[in-house]
């Protein structure tokens, strides 16, 4: 009986295992990219092997969630994810940190790439933009209504540093509005400006909408109109030394789906 | 001379100096001068040895007190005592900006009194960056000092106390010039670690030039758009730290 069974198994495995040789063979002969990379088509070609990510921080919630999805429909894969300032990881790739896809909160941080020669051939594409909001503390308590309500009296305001996305989309946003806003600090990256605001150190962050939604109740958002001058393009592309391209595509891929559009449109971002 | 030794010694050595070399190297030696004469660098390194200094000076205040206390005053917990001074020597600095944020931030266990009653506060402070810089600091000074009073004879102070000098009076007359120059090389040490302290700076005093950002931030933030920027900031912490082997070099060189 057990035997039987066994045997039974033995035999589909084998099939099974002919089958994926087969049709790995056929999906090589037609190697066109997007049909190997629908989301629905997981069992058909073999995805296994590591897939490293680079990804701007305000990226990390909908990633990681994506990146659990991906493993899950492709068992085998693991997606490892480091998560940064957009500038601080396209400076770690043109310096030759070993990585598949990177995803940027910016064109300008994903041109260091490019112009770098370090992304595979073709444009990165845009895969959602973010824009910009206000994270006070809980409950408003010094009642910022608007951009210009930061530049007033002794509020303590943190802005992205100037060479990371979000410092730069705050400063558009300030003078298309002619504001001048003298912050406390100038942070890293929109995670740190974030972290000030929910430690209760800072009374307001100049952050993405996305970081203020992931952030829950800790902080609260207030939307400025301004903000519609400084919204950000997010482009994702292949690196040129990538070490498993087909993995890293399917990944792409996810993330560009309609699937991977719902996670991150849920995370607050806008559709590209 | 056993090869076995010799060539790790040798990979050792290059390990150790490459970088340093790849950095002369790699220097924008024609546009130096004008990146080292700009105002961001100016302010920053200006700022550094300002703050490395007020952090030594406090760390010596305090710091040298507390190395008496480990070294010449029996109590039980001493060595529990001296391991939790050490322990910012193994803390990831980061871990310290934390630790001080829970601390002295405005909404932190001891901050938020100093807020309320003094409206002081020190985070993306000046004072924040000292304060920084003299928990990270601190360790070095304490274990420097502490082991020179332990190598020092205390029959001198006994030998003070018997012609009637108060204890306070022996330290002060006896102990501390007897121990000067350990007190030197640990000030020296934690001036060195406090011009290169970066983790708990950024995370608990922020970053703002000419307040908070000192040299390593600036590298730091210099290094993501403008790598010549970045590079010659740093060749002047290394003629700092070479200036200071420099200073320190004959304690060290005859000592060994």
């Amino acid at each position: 009986m057990t035997r039987s069974v066994l045997r039974t198994l033995q035999v589909t495995g084998a099939a099974t295992a002919a089958l994926l040789v087969l049709s790995a063979c056929s999906s090589d002969d037609s190697s066109s990219d997007d049909s190997s990379s629908a989301g629905s088509g997981s069992s058909s070609d073999k995805l296994s092997g590591t897939v490293t990510v680079f990804a701007a921080a305000s990226l990390k919630e909908s990633f990681e969630k994506l990146g659990k999805q991906f493993e899950r429909e492709h068992p085998g894969t693991k997606v490892t994810f480091s998560f940064g300032g957009s500038d601080s990881l396209a400076a770690g790739i043109t310096g030759g940190a070993p990585a598949d896809v990177f995803a940027a909160a910016s064109p300008k941080t994903m041109k260091i790439v490019t112009d770098a020669g370090d992304a595979a051939s073709g444009t990165p594409a845009t895969f959602v933009r973010n824009e910009l909001e206000i994270a006070t503390l809980p409950g408003n308590p010094d009642k910022i209504g608007s951009l210009k309500d930061l530049t007033g009296s002794g509020l303590k305001v943190v802005l992205c540093d100037k060479e990371v996305p979000c410092g730069s989309a705050a400063q558009k946003a300030l003078d298309a509005s002619g504001l001048k806003l003298t912050p406390v600090s100038y942070e890293q990256d929109v995670k740190a400006a974030l972290t000030k605001v929910e430690l209760k150190e800072a009374d307001a962050a100049v952050v993405y909408k996305t970081d203020v939604k992931a952030a829950g109740d800790k902080v609260e958002g207030v939307a400025f109109p301004e903000s519609a001058d400084a919204i950000n393009d997010y482009p994702i592309t292949l690196l040129k030394d990538a070490r498993n391209t087909a993995t890293a595509k399917a990944f792409i891929a996810l993330v560009r789906s309609a699937e991977g559009q719902k996670v991150l449109t849920g995370a607050g971002f806008l559709k590209p | 001379m056993p090869l076995p030794l010799l060539l790790p010694a040798l990979v050792g050595l290059v390990f150790l100096i490459l970088p340093l070399l790849a950095l002369l190297i790699r220097a924008p030696w024609r546009s130096l001068p004008d990146q080292l004469t700009s105002h961001e660098v100016w302010q920053a390194l200006q700022l550094s040895l300002l703050c490395a200094t007020a952090a030594t000076a406090v760390s010596l205040v305090i710091g040298v007190p507390l190395a008496w206390l480990l070294a010449r005053v029996e109590f039980r917990g001493r060595g529990l005592v001296r391991a939790l001074v050490t322990l910012p020597l193994v803390l990831p600095p980061v871990v310290g900006g934390v630790a001080l944020l829970m601390a002295l931030g405005r909404n932190g266990v001891v901050g938020k009194w100093l807020d309320d009653w003094f409206g002081l506060t020190l985070p993306f402070t000046t004072a924040g960056v000292i304060v920084a810089e003299a928990f990270v600091a601190m360790p070095f000074l304490v274990i420097s000092v502490e082991g020179t009073l332990r190598a020092a004879d205390p029959r001198y102070e006994e030998a003070a106390a018997t012609l009637g000098a108060s204890r306070f009076t022996a330290f002060r007359r006896v102990t501390l010039p007897l121990i000067a120059p350990g007190v030197a090389a640990g000030a020296v040490l934690a001036w060195a670690r406090a011009l290169g302290e970066f983790g708990a700076t950024i995370t608990f005093a922020g970053n703002f030039p000419g307040r908070t950002q000192t040299m390593p931030l600036a590298v730091y933030l210099a290094l993501q758009s403008d790598p010549a920027a970045a590079i010659s900031l740093s060749l002047v912490l290394l003629a700092v730290s070479v200036a200071v082997l420099a200073g320190l070099r004959d304690r060290w060189m005859t000592a060994s």
